[in-house]
């Protein structure tokens, strides 16, 4: 099945593979922007227990996410993995940084003899969820702005600037993007916590939440977008593989490709229908239309950051070194065997989903949390 | 390369020495502990009896905390194949990332999933649907070793692949080979059990710990007779699959194999020290005896490595300066070969790049001429084909001498508390309580008889790992080093102090056991 498919054909649906699954982590980053809100919508003890135990179901879920991301990129595309990963040292290392401590931070907050005290792995959360999206955003936005690195002959890498890859947090559009993407996760948690938590006075913070932050959202969206449509971007020949540079690169692509533009505001409807339902209405369903509407715009983003002869990370420091998903990718064997291992993917998604049914299926509640001896 | 800096060989080695330490401090634990406690909570299914119920959740209270903190150290191990190890990442990653990759959306999800599940789903699912998350949890956990120990097990024993000179890295030819490949099929078998054997370990010392203070008495004997027999199975598995493991090592790695043993003049019918003081001012070439002291078994290595009493078992002088007799090509003509195939890949770049068609093919000829021998290429010296012997030696003789003290230990256990006579001797019970280091030390020695053993080489006989690093300037990698040892640490300290809180506790806490 796999095998009809050309070297191109794979690379592309690699790509989207990847794309997928960054948009599915961004969707679920709202386990990170529930963290950040944790003193906001949390006002006695009870409250923030309810708040971290409606997101304690789903953390691993969002950090699986990131593993798998990262598992996908080395697997399809390791020319990526080595380049950023062994150039940008720092950002990705402070992101790692930022995972680790969430990891142990639900499991430890709580229980008795925990050594740093209840604050201080909420501290680690706060941390987590904020300098974590940013961090992500910051280093995702580098995908657009490009990365001082330079690939030899034998395709080995290696950063021109010392700061390895912290020089990225000077660049305006970075962290824009960033920072979008934090407000963006926490307005998803203030529609996940609707749905998932039975409690009038978290939910009429949540509320006060929606109503203002959208605003900071659509402001940094709004930027980032306009910049993305309006910036140079990097294309390369398909035949020379040459590289240059091409104003308003992104909006061709969108053009070039209706399908695509056609799901990014598709998506953005979406999510604006999603948030409207939160602002607007009782119904406990603006996630699920926010969530496929983040997905979709995600998704549209990465593809025209990858297709139609774009490269996908560019280089500052040598043009021609920039990557793109044919000079990045692995042998054409290996994308066809990993593509029948992709073959999983719905197969994981269905249980994710029944199970997450099946857990969401009651609201949680302060009762719930406190007759429950196994609470984070 | 142009880049190598010792000191940032070094430092990276040490980053990730010190990251798979710490994760391998808490994934053994949970490979066992997911069995244990699935096992405890079929008898309660089962027999409906919801003391077994109360015992499961202890137990899984423990894994929770042991579970967290393995996910914590898990991931940057993964990233740092790429913050680390980048020309490893590019030069062997279109083999390498695929068992990682297939560990994530097979394994990881799973585990993650159904996670929630087994701890927070009490109420909300079937008692059935509970038990099969829980089992669901137990074989995803061990599924991530699988495709985790195929991706090491390559890297013991390179197979499936072969180098394109073109992209100047290796590619992976032949899928199943890698899936089967011999080497990780011991290595996963052995690794496992051996998690078994730690999470029995653990369920013991606590246990003991509770007769000890003449506490929650009937919970510690019922929780006692699950580990031991758990134990002792899985402990003379371990044992099997050990001997399997060095059986592989023999075949692919000859110079661990020597290291493991401390065996310098390779000899037919050679013996197993099975307690040894290595003289530590023996160096490769002097005549010294390398033992200082030793208690050896006369064929038992030729036996064990080959089934043949007098089986020719190479040692390290050998390897590295040859043995026509048997066939053994010396490391310095390796070397000279590999230098031949590094310098006309070079040159087979530079004559393509410039469209020179016939240098181009004639250097290529050249080049796949000498490539088995390409990383040898990069080393400076023969001697540098010798691992740490003293490191590789101990460590190994530290696991083993253990693993047989394991087998001991659970038949004893398991024998009084048969006959009910285990709170009359307190020395057994003791005995349980320290097993249980010793257990982590084996674990730890395990590894770094496999990973050091295998120095100087990332991918065995391909890479060195001088070759293998990224290139960055050695502070930045001794900054993080710093900084996840102290993490590492700090986190380490609170999970021993709640845990050994929740013991304390005791299984009553959350109603009447
Ligand atoms: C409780 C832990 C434990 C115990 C009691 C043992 N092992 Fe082990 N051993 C491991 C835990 C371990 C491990 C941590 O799981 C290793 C590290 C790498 C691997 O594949 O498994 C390992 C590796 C390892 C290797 C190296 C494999 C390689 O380099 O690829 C050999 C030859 C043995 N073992 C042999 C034994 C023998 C003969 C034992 C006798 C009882 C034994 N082990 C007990
Ligand atoms: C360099 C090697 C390794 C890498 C890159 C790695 C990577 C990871 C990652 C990313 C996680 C977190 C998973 C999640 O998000 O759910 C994890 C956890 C885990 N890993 Fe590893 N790992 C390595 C070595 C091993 C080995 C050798 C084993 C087993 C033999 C193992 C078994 C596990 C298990 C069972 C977990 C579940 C969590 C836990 O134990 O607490 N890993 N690992
Ligand atoms: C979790 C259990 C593991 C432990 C405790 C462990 C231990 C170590 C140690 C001590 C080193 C440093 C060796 C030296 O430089 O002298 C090392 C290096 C390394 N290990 Fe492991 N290891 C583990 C699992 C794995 C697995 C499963 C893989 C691959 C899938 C792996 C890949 C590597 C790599 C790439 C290096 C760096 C390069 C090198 O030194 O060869 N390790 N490991």
């Amino acid at each position: 099945m796999f095998e009809t498919l050309s070297y191109m054909q794979l690379q592309q649906y690699w790509w989207f593979l990847v794309s997928l699954l960054a948009a599915l982590f961004v969707f679920m980053t709202f386990v990170q922007g529930g963290q950040t809100l944790l003193w906001s919508l949390g006002k006695t003890e009870d409250q923030r227990d309810v708040i971290i135990g409606a997101l304690g179901r789903k953390w691993e879920l969002t950090f699986t996410t990131l593993v798998m991301f990262g598992g996908a990129l080395f697997a399809a595309f390791p020319l990526f993995y080595a380049t950023s990963f062994g150039g940008a040292y720092y950002v990705w290392m402070a992101i790692l940084f930022c995972f680790i401590i969430q990891a142990v931070a639900y499991e430890y907050r709580k229980k008795p003899g925990n050594v740093f005290g209840e604050k201080s792995y909420e501290v680690l959360l706060f941390i987590n969820g904020s300098l974590g999206v940013v961090l992500i955003g910051t280093a995702l936005g580098t995908l657009f702005t490009g990365g001082n690195f330079v690939v030899n002959e034998m395709h080995l890498s290696h950063w021109t600037v010392p700061t390895y890859g912290l020089e990225a947090v000077f660049n305006f559009f970075n962290v824009a993007f960033g920072l979008m993407l934090l407000f963006l996760a926490r307005l998803l948690a203030a529609l996940y916590f609707m749905n998932a938590i039975d409690n009038a006075e978290i939910l009429k913070r949540v509320r006060i939440v929606l109503k203002y932050e959208i605003w900071i959202f659509l402001l940094l969206f709004l930027y980032v977008a306009g910049s993305i449509l309006t910036m140079k971007g990097y294309s390369y020949d398909p035949n020379t593989f040459v590289v240059s540079l091409e104003p308003m690169k992104f909006l061709h692509n969108f053009l070039a490709m209706p399908v695509i533009a056609g799901a990014f505001i598709g998506g953005v409807l979406l999510l604006l229908v999603g948030l409207g339902l939160g602002i607007f209405s009782k119904s406990d369903k603006g996630i699920w239309a926010a969530g496929v509407g983040v997905i979709l715009v995600v998704i549209s983003l990465f593809l025209i950051l990858g297709y139609n002869h774009t490269a996908y990370y560019p280089s500052l420091a040598d043009i021609q070194s920039s990557l793109t998903i044919q000079n990045s990718s692995g042998s054409h064997y290996t994308l066809t065997a990993m593509s029948y291992v992709s073959l999983l993917v719905p197969f994981v998604l269905g249980y994710v989903i029944i199970v997450w049914r099946v857990m969401n299926r009651e609201k949680i509640t302060v009762d719930e949390i406190k007759n429950d001896p196994h609470h984070y | 390369m142009e880049h190598i800096d010792p000191s940032l060989i070094d430092w990276s080695r040490a980053q990730f020495a010190l990251t798979a330490l710490y994760h391998w401090i808490f994934v053994p634990l949970t490979l066992g502990l997911t069995f244990i406690v699935a096992i405890m909570e079929s008898i309660y299914v089962k027999t409906g009896n919801t003391w077994w119920k109360q015992t499961t959740k202890f137990w899984m209270g423990l894994l929770a905390i042991n579970f967290a903190i393995g996910l914590a150290t898990g991931i940057i191990m993964e990233f740092e194949f790429g913050t680390n190890w980048s020309n490893y990442s590019w030069i062997v990653g279109d083999i390498f990332g695929a068992p990682l990759a297939i560990e994530g959306l097979m394994a990881f999800f799973m585990e993650s999933t159904f996670f929630a599940v087994m701890f927070f789903g009490w109420e909300k699912v079937s008692k059935k649907a509970h038990l099969l998350s829980t089992w669901l949890v137990a074989v995803g956990s061990n599924l991530s070793a699988l495709w985790i120990l195929i991706a090491n097990g390559w890297m013991q024993h390179p197979v499936g692949m072969h180098f394109n000179p073109d992209t100047a890295r290796n590619e992976m030819t032949d899928f199943w080979a890698i899936v089967f490949n011999p080497n990780a099929y011991s290595k996963f078998l052995h690794t496992i059990s051996s998690g078994y054997v730690l999470a029995s370990l653990f369920v013991i010392a606590i246990s003991s710990w509770y007769l000890l203070k003449r506490r929650d008495i009937q919970f510690a004997k019922r929780s006692m007779m699950v580990a031991a027999s758990f134990g002792l199975i899985v402990s003379l598995f371990n044992l099997t699959t050990g001997d399997d493991s060095a059986r592989q090592v023999a075949l692919n790695q000859p110079m661990k194999l020597a290291a493991m043993e401390g065996l310098y003049d390779g000899k037919s019918g050679a013996e197993i020290v099975t307690f040894g003081i290595l003289d530590s001012s023996k160096t490769l070439l002097d005549d010294k005896d390398p033992f200082l002291f030793k208690i050896a078994i006369p064929g038992g290595l030729s036996l064990l490595s080959y089934h043949s009493l007098d089986a020719y078992v190479p040692g390290i002088k050998q390897l590295v300066l040859g043995d026509e007799e048997h066939h053994i090509i010396s490391a310095a003509k390796k070397i000279e070969q590999g230098k031949v195939a590094v310098h006309t890949l070079k040159a087979y770049k530079e004559a393509k790049k410039s469209g020179d068609t016939q240098k181009a093919k004639d250097e290529k000829s050249i080049f796949e001429a000498n490539s088995k021998y390409l990383g040898y290429g990069y080393l400076r010296s023969p001697e540098q084909t010798v691992p740490s012997v003293p490191l590789t030696f101990y460590a190994f003789h530290t696991m083993v001498g253990f693993g047989t003290w394991f087998i001991l230990l659970f038949m004893i256990i398991l024998y009084m508390t048969m006959t009910n006579e285990l709170h009359k001797h307190r020395w057994v019970l003791w005995a349980g309580v320290w097993s249980l280091p010793m257990g982590y030390i084996a674990q730890e020695a395990g590894w770094i008889t496999a990973e050091v053993g295998r120095q100087p080489w990332a991918i065995q006989d391909m890479l060195p790992v001088g070759m293998a690093t990224s290139s960055i300037s050695s502070g930045s990698v001794m900054f993080t080093f710093w900084m996840f040892a102290i993490l590492f640490t700090g986190l380490l300290i609170a999970e021993v102090k709640i845990m050994m809180t929740q013991i304390k506790m005791g299984p009553k806490e959350d109603g009447n056991v």
